[in-house]
């Protein structure tokens, strides 16, 4: 079996509301390895997006502790935490939140900026990923220039650029047409075959039916965690 | 982020809103603006004052020993000036007992001037500056000849009715014709005219050229002072380094010739170049104390407008902050971001307003008398605090960007 990258323990997050306590998360375990292809499926009010944000290192643990790739990141600060969501989380979003001034090409740089590397190196690395996207031909166009299928696979671009330890999807195909959803999902398909862990959260079935585990959220608990024979389709891809 | 990196990004903000970030800038423009030809227009001045001014109406390593202060623009008491109406007028007695007992190496000309009318076949000339003079007085003023020859010490001592003109009144008077050993009659008094002075141009719009020349000794002498008195005895010293002992020298014979005692204030005066640009050293003195006022307002103007254009962009720029941070933007990158774009925006408006305020001064310079010349320093002075202002006005909002929260950031639409 592969190693551990991510690894939760007694994870719960609560937040004040106005005046009210929410406990978004009671209590979480979870174990996620090296290659795994995991949907983190729950209707809304589970805690799925609170769980989206402490496994994507932009929130922190009101109780528990969360190691990734080693490190414990649930005692981290501010610029620690980003430090690692540079280095070891690729972020895929719903609304792509590319920067729309910026060309294809500069938005897939932009991890490499903050990860200090220099101009020549990080043009030529973020070529490398949009050519893995299948986007080589497109890289000067800006967002606006681009399909909805097209801006998504720059974000995975964006994601995969600085060879994240998790690529970590918040319902990556939620703003696209079904055809186009499939096309992206085969490209997470094509990623994960790769050797990428894959880590997608989600409320659509059929798009978690991809993952190989799925984590069931309800209440802010698992409710159930099992795996999934993988699809005859991805097994072809 | 590299600095470089920064930078790139705030012009690629800027231009993507170029009006906007005109008008934000339209305050740091003015206050630039200001200092650029305010600096100009005195420093051009300074450099008039000093050498042109000072150089053709005082006379370089020249002093003048007279009754009172020629120029004397600021306020003066009553009671001064009726002190210097009071005072001996400096005779030719003087003259001679200076030059006399001199013993630092200098020329001499005495000098007594008036405003004539100068006439030459019918037509008129008023209001020419009549100078009698010694013969030296061309040498001391550094007055070459264009046509013709100045007077020498001998028709000074014969009395001679020769007259030397200006380059203006020869224009002026003869239109073309050729005015030597033509007589011209100054005041009434008949002169033979011997010889016409190069151009000198002219001070603050003002003709240098305008003035006939003649010997101490001629009838037209008449004219300008009562007999053995003169307006002024020109002294120069030989080398630039004896002016002062000359003028110390000139002071102390004045005193012992006068018998003023230990303390007592002197009854003459002395003009100096140094002396007459003492007046516009107050004038740019008031100046200068006031253009960090006016600069000043403009520029806390500028930088608050700045502030607040910046806090409407952190806000319109939520998203991408958010953006920015998921992707492993530190606070610090995000706050150097926002500085280093304000410090941008500010230092365009600075870079704008040097170049209307040159432009302002050269305007001025082109369609007054008023001379201008650039000062390095207001330049750098101008980037500088544009750059400061900037930045002072661009840490509040990047500290507010700085600060967001991602996961909101994230989520604001």
């Amino acid at each position: 079996m592969n190693e551990v990258v991510i690894k939760l323990e007694g994870i719960t997050r609560e937040y004040l509301m106005g005046t009210e306590q929410v406990r978004a998360l009671r209590g979480v375990d979870l174990e996620i390895r090296r290659n795994e292809y995991v949907a983190i499926m729950g209707p809304s009010g589970s805690g799925k997006s609170t769980m989206m944000n402490l496994l994507g290192c932009l929130d922190t643990p009101s109780a528990g502790r969360y190691w990734l790739n080693g490190h414990e990141v649930s005692r981290m600060q501010d610029d620690d935490l980003a430090r690692i969501r540079n280095r070891e989380i690729g972020f895929v979003f719903q609304t792509f939140n590319l920067l729309p001034r910026a060309s294809a090409l500069a938005n897939v740089e932009l991890p490499l900026v903050y990860a200090g590397i220099s101009g020549r190196d990080r043009r030529r690395r973020a070529e490398t990923a949009l050519q893995r996207v299948g986007l080589g031909e497109r890289m000067h166009h800006k967002p606006n220039e681009l399909s909805g299928g097209q801006r998504q696979r720059v974000a995975i671009a964006r994601a995969l650029v600085n060879e994240p330890s998790i690529l970590l999807a918040d319902e990556p195909t939620g703003n696209l047409d079904s055809t186009t959803s499939e096309e992206i999902m085969r490209v997470f398909g094509a990623l994960h075959a790769q050797g990428q862990t894959v880590v997608l959260v989600t409320h659509e079935a059929d798009i978690a039916a991809h993952a190989h585990r799925v984590v069931l959220l309800r209440d802010g608990r698992v409710d159930s965690d099992r795996s999934t024979p993988p699809r005859a389709a991805e097994a072809a891809a | 982020m590299p600095f470089f990196e920064a930078v790139k990004l705030a012009l690629s903000s800027i231009r993507a809103q170029k009006l906007k970030s005109f008008f934000s800038l339209v305050g740091v423009l003015i206050g630039v603006t200001f200092l650029i030809a305010v600096v100009s227009i005195v420093q051009g001045m300074n450099v008039y004052m000093t050498d042109k001014f000072a150089g053709a109406l005082v006379g370089v390593n020249t002093f003048q020993l007279q009754q009172q202060p020629n120029f004397q623009m600021g306020p003066t008491s009553e009671e001064q000036r009726r002190e210097w109406h009071r005072r001996p007028r400096i005779t030719i007695e003087d003259a001679a007992y200076v030059e006399s007992h001199m013993k630092t190496p200098v020329i001499f000309a005495r000098a007594g001037f008036d405003q004539e009318p100068v006439a030459w076949h019918g037509r008129i000339a008023q209001q020419i500056q009549l100078n009698t003079v010694d013969a030296e007085y061309f040498r001391i003023k550094h007055w070459d000849i264009a046509e013709g020859r100045a007077f020498t010490p001998q028709e000074v001592t014969a009395n001679a009715e020769v007259a030397v003109l200006g380059w203006d009144l020869a224009q002026k008077l003869f239109d073309g014709h050729d005015p030597l050993g033509q007589t011209v009659s100054i005041g009434g008094l008949p002169h033979r005219v011997i010889g016409v002075v190069e151009e000198q141009g002219s001070v603050f719009g003002f003709s240098l050229d305008k003035f006939i020349v003649t010997p101490i000794t001629s009838p037209a002498r008449r004219l300008t002072n009562r007999p053995h008195v003169l307006d002024n005895l020109q002294v120069q010293a030989t080398d630039p380094t004896l002016m002062r002992a000359a003028v110390e020298e000139v002071d102390e014979l004045m005193r012992v010739r006068r018998g003023l005692k230990p303390g007592q204030a002197d009854n003459f005066h002395i003009e100096t170049s140094e002396s007459a640009l003492s007046t516009w050293d107050k004038i740019s003195k008031i100046l200068f104390l006031a253009l960090p006022g006016l600069v000043g307002i403009s520029l806390v103007v500028g930088g608050i407008v700045i502030m607040n254009i910046m806090l409407m962009a952190v806000v319109e720029r939520t998203r991408e902050i958010g953006i920015r941070k998921a992707l492993g933007a530190r606070s610090g990158d995000i706050m150097a971001q926002f500085v280093v774009e304000s410090a941008t925006l500010s230092m365009t408006g600075a870079v704008l307003g040097i170049g209307t305020g040159l432009l302002l001064a050269f305007t001025v310079r082109a369609l007054t008398p008023l001379p201008a010349a650039v000062a390095p320093w207001s330049i750098g002075l101008g980037v500088g605090l544009g750059v400061l202002v900037g930045i002072i006005a661009g840490v509040y909002p990047a500290r507010q960007a700085s600060r967001m929260d991602p996961i909101i950031a994230l989520g604001h639409e």
